[in-house]
């Protein structure tokens, strides 16, 4: 049994959690997050680092403490080492960095994309080989595991699902993040406006898509329609994508992951295809689903537990951490 | 009429059946309950036209393509002949060396003849190929178009690339040989083609 405390920072929000592994699957003891808030516009890294760097020491404290452990009783720290905004996951490999030195105990940089897959099967009941739709501001990805090596089937060509909502949502003025408030509007619509549906093979692009919407809103279409017809189109696109990698790696399960896995409408539809195709659908809880400390440490625990170990020197970050740039030594 | 169903993709069911004493494939587009009606409509009706348009016109142009027999886009069905050949994925992996690289240049040349008449089949996996009479086979032009731009055919390649490195990744180098018969087989600029892929490849996410 390990205790391992793991440090989110990619993005908007810095997290701490401690887990605790239960004979192969993840026990959360704390899971402590704070999100960066904009004034105005999206994720400023410089704002967001200097957020997460005020912020991170207590959350720390409050985590173990949370937690209901010594700092004693902590064998491992893991923390984001990437793909993200580079200040962001700086600030949090350098708290864990510190932290291990104190607390003289091993360290482990992640890949942030498979600890959303991994927390899935951790932490969910018959979650065990699926394919990943990894929904959020930066990230869409279909991601599943394959010729040993989590392999990304399918992903956008431009910006991910949440930045596309996000840019839309900007120029409407309806704040940072906008996916809950698009969500609101669309139930009130009366009509579906018709949008580019644009993949190719399993990726996506939203580019094209994100001009029409705006084309509509500047013709004087109602904003409630427009956001209906954006996340009818962009959710469709994103769940034939993961339907088509289902059927070509014939796998039986689909899991979310990613804070835009917290639209229902987009949650009901992967679960209407998984079902037509007699497959499982799983999602895990929210305070696990979207960006946060536990997953980190699940990961964690399970790469150092298949025996990988790294130094000082090999915990430098990396913004473009592919997903399948990572050994996974511990599946076969 | 026998219907056996042969296999079951992501938006189509594929049946054994038989037309005018033949066996044929009856490839049968399905609702997706997910979805809005308008959507999926939409999505049903154009796909089912376009397919059967661009087989018919990459047969013309001498690219190996199931024989068309009937459409119908109000089912959103089509009707063609039966391939009783390997699907590429499934041989790739198992082949010699030699024998796979000879099958990724042919793939390549293929893809290049689609590309000479500005066919894009926009689903380029080894899925889609079926390995025949020594030639390779195109199937499910679903996502496929016309379109005379560079980037088309960027894509198009790209796609494939992304199979060879997901699905066939101790031989995504058997990718080179793809690009060797396409430059072979292209009429217009391979280079400039193989250029835009490199630079789809970098506008992507983390490269």
């Amino acid at each position: 049994m390990m205790i391992c405390l793991g440090i989110e920072g990619t993005a908007h929000s810095i997290g701490v959690g401690v887990i605790k592994d239960m004979r192969g699957s993840c026990h959360v003891l704390s899971n402590l997050i704070k999100a960066y808030q904009p004034q105005k516009g999206g994720i400023h890294p410089r704002e967001a680092a200097n957020h997460h760097a005020s912020h991170i020491a207590d959350l720390i404290s409050d985590s173990v403490r949370k937690a209901g452990v010594d700092f004693a009783d902590i064998d491992l720290i893991s923390f984001s080492q990437g793909p993200g905004l580079g200040p962001c996951l700086r600030t949090a490999a350098t708290a864990a960095r510190a932290l291990a030195l104190t607390l003289e105990k091993p360290l482990i940089g992640v890949n942030h994309c498979v600890a959303h897959l991994e927390i899935g099967r951790g932490t969910v009941n018959g979650c065990r080989d699926p394919v990943l739709l990894y929904v959020s501001g930066a990230n869409t990805q279909v991601i599943a595991f394959a010729e040993g090596k989590y392999r990304v089937f399918g992903e956008t060509l431009d910006v991910g699902i949440g930045n596309c909502l996000d840019k839309f949502g900007r120029q409407m003025d309806l704040g940072f993040p906008c996916g809950p408030k698009i969500e609101e509007l669309a139930k009130k619509a009366t009509q579906y406006l018709g949008l580019p549906y644009s993949i190719k093979g399993m990726d996506l692009a939203f580019s094209g898509l994100l001009t029409a919407a705006e084309a509509y809103m500047r013709q004087g279409k109602r904003l409630e329609d427009v956001c209906y017809s954006l996340q009818e189109t962009t959710f469709a696109m994103l769940t034939e994508v993961t339907e088509r990698a289902m059927a070509h790696t014939e796998k039986q399960e689909v899991l979310l992951g990613g804070g835009v896995a917290s639209n229902k409408r987009l949650r009901e539809m992967v679960q209407i295809m998984a079902n037509d195709r007699g497959a499982d659908f799983f999602v895990p809880s929210r305070d696990v689903c979207v960006d946060n400390g536990a997953m980190i440490a699940w990961l964690g625990f399970l790469m150092y537990d298949s025996g990988v170990r790294m130094s000082l020197d090999d915990s430098l970050i990396n913004q473009r951490f592919r997903t399948d740039m990572v050994e996974v030594t511990w599946r076969d | 009429m026998t219907k056996k169903i042969l296999y079951r993709g992501a938006e189509a069911e594929i049946r054994l059946s038989e037309y005018m004493g033949k066996t044929v494939v009856q490839k049968q587009r399905v609702k997706k309950a997910y979805r809005i009606e308008e959507i999926d409509r939409q999505l049903i009706a154009y796909r089912t036209k376009e397919e059967a348009k661009l087989i018919a016109e990459a047969r013309s142009h001498g690219v190996s393509v199931p024989l068309l027999y009937d459409v119908d886009l109000v089912k959103g069905a089509i009707t063609m002949e039966y391939l009783d050949g390997n699907r590429v994925k499934d041989i790739l992996n198992v082949l010699e060396e030699s024998e796979r690289r000879s099958i990724c240049l042919k793939i390549g040349e293929s893809i290049a003849r689609l590309h000479n008449h500005d066919i894009i089949h926009g689903d380029l996996t080894t899925s889609n190929m079926i390995f025949l009479n020594d030639r390779i086979h195109f199937i499910d032009f679903g996502l496929g178009c016309k379109n005379i731009e560079l980037e088309a055919k960027g894509v198009d390649l790209h796609v494939l690339m992304e199979a060879f490195e997901s699905t066939h990744s101790k031989y995504s180098h058997c990718f080179k040989d793809v690009l060797k018969g396409y430059s072979k087989q292209f009429q217009g600029d391979a280079g400039a083609v193989v250029e835009k892929i490199e630079e789809i490849v970098r506008r992507g996410r983390y490269r």
